[in-house]
Order: C-alpha cells, then sequence, then structure tokens
C-alpha cells in the first residue's frame, strides 16, 4: 500500500484548522468569562458531572495511549493490552479513595487538601516541587511525543510542530483558564471516542463484524503468539510494580485532581468519575481491536516501517480503511488529542505556581484576586516557554521513560501524602515534607539506574537498579518515611484539626 | 433538637458513617487489586490458564476485556451504594447541626 503520510495533506490541514479555530472560540467565549481566580482555576466551579467525566477522559487519553496502545497491539500482540487494561484500573481507585474528599478538602490544587492541617509554608513548597516535577516531566513527553508525530504525520518541521503545539496551548490557557481548557477536553474527547469508534467499526467490516474471524486472520498470519503473553509476563514483580505506578499515578497527576474543583459538590465529583470510567474503559476495550486488524491489514513490516514503535499503526489503518480523509481526521484528532493534554498541564503547572507558591507562601494569603490571576497568567507564559524549549532539547530522547517517571513520582511522591493527610490523624507536616521528597527523589533516582535509561540511553552493560519501574519500592519508602517522621516528630496542631477536617471531609460541609 | 459539630463527630452515627464509608471502599479496593493483580499474576505465573483457547481465540483475550468491565461495575456499585446509603445519611446529620454551623 502505498501511503501519503509524511506528506502535507490538505485534509488533515483542514481538519486541524478547523478544530483550532472552532476551540480558539470557545477561548474567546471563556475569557470574558474569566475575571476572578475561581474562574481561572475552577470554571466558577460551574462544570457538571456529565461535562468534567468527558474532560477528565480527554486529560487522561493521551496519544500515547490511542496511538501507542494501538501500535503496540499491532507489533507485540497480546502485550498491548495488558498495558491497556493497566490504563483503566486507577479510576476505581481514585473513587474508592480520594475523588469525594478532594472535592470536600480543597479550593484549587491537591495541595490545599495537604494544608488543610499541616503547616502551610513547609507543605506546600515541597508539594509544587513533587507536583511541577510531574507536570514538566509528562509535559515534555507529550510535546516530544507531537513533534515526531507531526512530523510523521504532515511532513512539518519537529521545531515549527512544538512552536505550534506550545503556542496554541498557551492562548487557551492564557485567555480562557479552565472553563476554556474544559471545553477543549470535551471537544478532543468526544472527537476521539467517535474517531476510535468509526475505526473499529470499519475495520471490523473486514471481518465479517466477528471477533473469531479477526483473531483467526491474526493467528494465521503471525502465528498463536500473537494472542498470547510474550515478553511483558518475564518478570512478575516488574509487571506489579508498573501496574502500582499506573494505578496510584492517576491519583497523584495534578492535572486530573484539579478538575475535581470544577464541579459544585462531591456527588457531582463522583459522578464525573462514573462517566470518566465508562468513556475510558469503552475506549481501552476497543482499542486492541485497532491494533489487531492494523496487524492484519497492513502488516507488521509495514508499520514498523514508518515508525519503529508502532506509533503510525492507527493513521495507517484509517488510511487504508477511510482513505486521505479518514487519515486527515484521524491525524487532526492525534494533534488535538496532545494539544489538549499538554493544556491541561499547563493550567496545572500555573495553579501551583501562583495559588501555592505566590499567593500562599511568598504573600501568605494576601494577594488580591487580579494579583493573583496575573500572576496565573505569567506563570503559564513562563511555564509554556520553559516546556517548548525542553521540548526542543529533549528531541531524540526516548519519551517511553518520560511517562514513566511522571507516574512513578505521582504515585510515590503525592500520592502517599494525600491519602494519609485525609486518613490518618496522626499524620504531620515532617511526616508529608519528608513522603514527597523521599517519594520523588527516589523514584527518580530509580528510573535513572533502572535499565530503561541506565542501559537503553547511557548504553551501561547492567542496570544498578534491577526493575523497570520503581513504584513498588519508591511508594513504600515514601509510607514508610511518612510513617517514621510523623512518630518522630509529631505536629499535635494537625492531629487537633483532624476533627475539623473530618466534618468537612464527610457531610462536605464548609467546602467552596 | 440540634447540636454542635465537634458533638456531631462524637456522635455514635457519624462515627458509624465515616467507618461504613471506609468499609465499603476498602472492601471495593480489594476487590479491584485481586481483579487487577490476579490478571497480572496469572499472565506472570499460570500463563497455561490464559493461553486455553476459547473459539479462536483464547481465554486471556477475554480475560483483558473483562478485568476493564469489573472494574467498570465496581465503580458503579460505589455509585450505587453512595446514592442509595451514604447521600441520605449525610443529609440527616447535616439536618441535625445548628444552622449557624452550616
Amino acid at each position: 500500500m502505498e501511503s501519503s503520510l509524511g506528506q502535507p495533506n490538505f485534509i488533515s490541514v483542514l481538519f486541524f484548522v478547523v478544530f483550532v479555530v472552532l476551540t480558539l472560540g470557545i477561548t474567546y467565549w471563556a475569557a470574558k468569562k474569566t475575571k476572578t481566580s475561581s474562574e481561572f482555576y475552577a470554571a466558577g466551579r460551574s462544570i457538571t458531572g456529565f461535562q468534567n467525566g468527558l474532560a477528565l477522559s480527554g486529560d487522561f487519553m493521551s496519544a500515547a495511549s490511542f496511538l501507542g496502545i494501538s501500535g503496540m497491539v499491532a507489533l507485540k500482540g497480546y502485550d498491548g493490552i495488558i498495558y491497556a487494561v493497566g490504563w483503566l484500573v486507577g479510576w476505581p481507585a481514585l473513587m474508592f479513595l480520594l475523588a469525594e474528599p478532594l472535592r470536600n478538602l480543597g479550593k484549587y490544587t491537591f495541595a490545599d487538601v495537604l494544608a488543610f492541617r499541616l503547616k502551610q509554608k513547609p507543605i506546600r513548597i515541597v508539594a509544587s516541587i513533587g507536583g511541577i516535577l510531574v507536570t514538566i516531566t509528562y509535559s515534555i513527553a507529550q510535546i516530544v511525543g507531537s513533534g515526531k508525530l507531526i512530523n510523521l504525520m504532515f511532513g512539518l518541521p519537529y521545531e515549527l510542530a512544538v512552536l505550534i503545539v506550545g503556542g496554541v496551548m498557551l492562548l487557551y490557557v492564557l485567555f480562557g483558564g479552565m472553563i476554556a481548557t474544559t471545553w477543549v477536553q470535551i471537544i478532543k474527547a468526544c472527537l476521539l471516542l467517535f474517531g476510535v469508534t468509526l475505526l473499529v467499526i470499519l475495520s471490523m467490516a473486514q471481518f465479517g463484524f466477528s471477533l473469531e474471524n479477526l483473531f483467526s486472520a491474526v493467528e494465521t498470519k503471525f502465528g498463536r503468539t500473537a494472542l498470547e503473553p510474550g515478553g511483558f509476563a518475564s518478570s512478575p514483580i516488574d509487571s506489579i510494580s508498573l501496574g502500582l505506578a499506573l494505578m496510584f499515578g492517576l491519583l497523584g497527576l495534578p492535572h486530573i485532581l484539579m478538575r475535581f474543583y470544577t464541579v459544585p459538590d462531591a456527588k457531582e465529583a463522583r459522578k464525573s468519575v462514573a462517566y470518566a470510567t465508562t468513556f475510558i474503559g469503552y475506549f481501552y476495550i476497543i482499542i486492541p481491536i485497532v491494533g489487531f486488524a492494523a496487524a492484519v491489514l497492513i502488516g507488521r513490516e509495514q508499520i514498523a516501517g514508518i515508525d519503529k514503535g508502532g506509533n503510525m499503526a492507527a493513521a495507517l489503518l484509517a488510511e487504508l480503511l477511510g482513505g486521505t480523509p479518514f487519515l486527515g481526521f484521524i491525524a487532526a484528532v492525534a494533534f488535538a488529542t496532545i494539544l489538549a493534554v499538554v493544556a491541561g498541564l499547563t493550567l496545572a503547572a500555573a495553579s501551583t505556581i501562583s495559588h501555592d507558591l505566590y499567593f500562599n507562601v511568598f504573600t501568605e494569603g494576601k494577594a488580591t484576586e487580579d494579583e493573583q490571576v496575573s500572576v496565573a497568567k505569567k506563570a503559564t507564559v513562563v511555564f509554556s516557554i520553559v516546556s517548548i524549549l525542553l521540548g526542543i532539547l529533549f528531541k531524540d530522547q526516548n519519551v517511553a521513560f518520560m511517562v514513566g517517571l511522571a507516574f512513578a513520582i505521582a504515585a510515590s511522591g503525592n500520592f502517599p501524602a494525600l491519602f494519609l493527610s485525609i486518613l490518618w490523624k496522626n499524620f504531620s507536616t515532617a511526616g508529608g515534607v519528608f513522603s514527597i521528597l523521599i517519594g520523588s527523589i527516589s523514584a527518580t533516582l530509580f528510573i535513572i539506574f533502572s535499565p530503561t535509561v541506565w542501559v537503553d540511553v547511557f548504553k551501561f552493560d547492567q542496570a544498578i537498579f534491577p526493575l523497570k519501574n520503581p513504584a513498588i519500592v519508591s511508594m513504600s519508602l515514601a509510607f514508610i518515611s511518612a510513617f517514621i517522621f510523623s512518630k518522630l516528630f509529631p505536629d499535635e496542631n494537625a492531629a487537633a484539626k483532624f476533627e475539623s477536617e473530618k466534618v468537612r471531609v464527610y457531610l462536605g460541609i464548609g467546602a467552596e | 433538637m440540634k447540636i454542635k459539630a465537634h458533638q456531631l463527630i462524637e456522635s455514635i452515627e457519624f462515627k458509624k458513617l465515616v467507618r461504613t464509608r471506609w468499609t465499603v471502599s476498602f472492601v471495593l479496593l480489594f476487590f479491584l487489586f485481586l481483579n487487577y493483580y490476579g490478571f497480572i499474576l496469572i499472565i506472570a505465573l499460570k500463563k497455561e490458564w490464559v493461553t486455553q483457547k476459547l473459539g479462536t481465540g483464547n481465554y486471556g483475550l477475554y480475560a483483558g476485556a473483562s478485568v476493564i468491565l469489573f472494574s467498570w461495575l465496581l465503580t458503579f456499585l460505589y455509585v450505587f451504594w453512595a446514592n442509595k446509603y451514604y447521600d441520605q445519611e449525610v443529609e440527616v446529620l447535616k439536618s441535625k447541626l445548628e444552622s449557624e454551623n452550616r
């Protein structure tokens, strides 16, 4: 099959321009509504559970899930499915453990929850470090991915692609704040779900709408092993550790957690997670079909020939089944996906800088509304420029380890402290500070010493840390240090406030 | 009779509410762990279970989708419980509070 991938394609550019113009129109509309800090950070708490569920799924279904997992299934068969399953299971955990308390305790960022009864300054500074580390590594991974993707799809130069993504995302966040970002996510989630559904329907039509036929076609072409677990299963501890990072990483991702402040109350927060789980679950159940169909209809060699990681499997399949217009549509959806996720991350980082660091630490809560919004906007500009520059700098780096790093830090640095501050009365400021620091630092160091970086990037023979994902060790370290430092340096004030925290957590009294 | 917030926290009803909330959460979380890490461990240690044929596919292919489906069901079980029981209890407790504390 001759593919027109890599050439500037009129239809895909058109689809993309329509998306950008439409969403910038929303940004213009949102800009007029975004005056106060509550509107900037939390969309005035006016988002419904259903809308927020879509926006949450938009924030979570990155291009890595869409292109990466379908590509993994296409090239490696069953192992891609194991990975897809891991991406969903964090959502029920988020519902059971954090969704309602988070909404009832916080205002704009997850650090609000920690700072509710612990000492403001140290805890906010440390929580900001954890939060920004996660958002910056996740952003770089997305930006580098987008540059390569656009390079492959449209033939645009890498740097230009990064500038376009960075520039448009800056406009969304700068002028429209959370209202615009939410609507960008909602549109993107709908486009993505629609695009993948169409791709699955067209693929299944080739196999008489029968999974049996699809599986037997895979077996005929690639043998039985394509339908069976392969290398993924070789180390159970590594698989469990990756599972922990995927599951609890979600519970520490700042741009996901801050979405809970956009809904009016805990009941809507609960509904958000229910809707998000539905959309995301549906997506991960059907995405392997795209991968298998691509492997059969296009062939592994052709897919790998265009991109070693298989990231173009979905795009090639779209072109085969729907011609250039469908390729254009899927390419534009992939671009929109990256743009939306990066906008969400930028907003999360800007909120941390302006709300946690500037407002609560630097001015000790004395800044006016106007000052807060203005600092948030400046932080947005700085964060965007830094991530664009880092995106260009990291051009040739393997992005897989940066996504792994973001999830490992989120699971080990942010989640344990958040969880204990809600549930454990004797959790102290020192416990929180050390839990976040030790969790984030150990996760980072272990990733650097792991086979993914030490062997694959630095080309050493032997990794110092044996696991590919450190979550099982670094999360344990974070919990242990939280316990030890809370016992060594108890915080009577924090323990006393635990009671008033309870009224708020369980009954929602006093929550904004 | 209306009571103050700190009295409410000491009340048996409130303590029961908190206990029930976390019991439900942790029981559901336990099933989530069993479901997901069970799946991972079976693939790692008992691979022959998932490679057994089922039609032209095998058990593992449907197991992956089932793990997602079961996680989704657990989420909705929680919502069902929260709407049916938790929210009602919260309303009852809130109505007992003195109005100045609301």
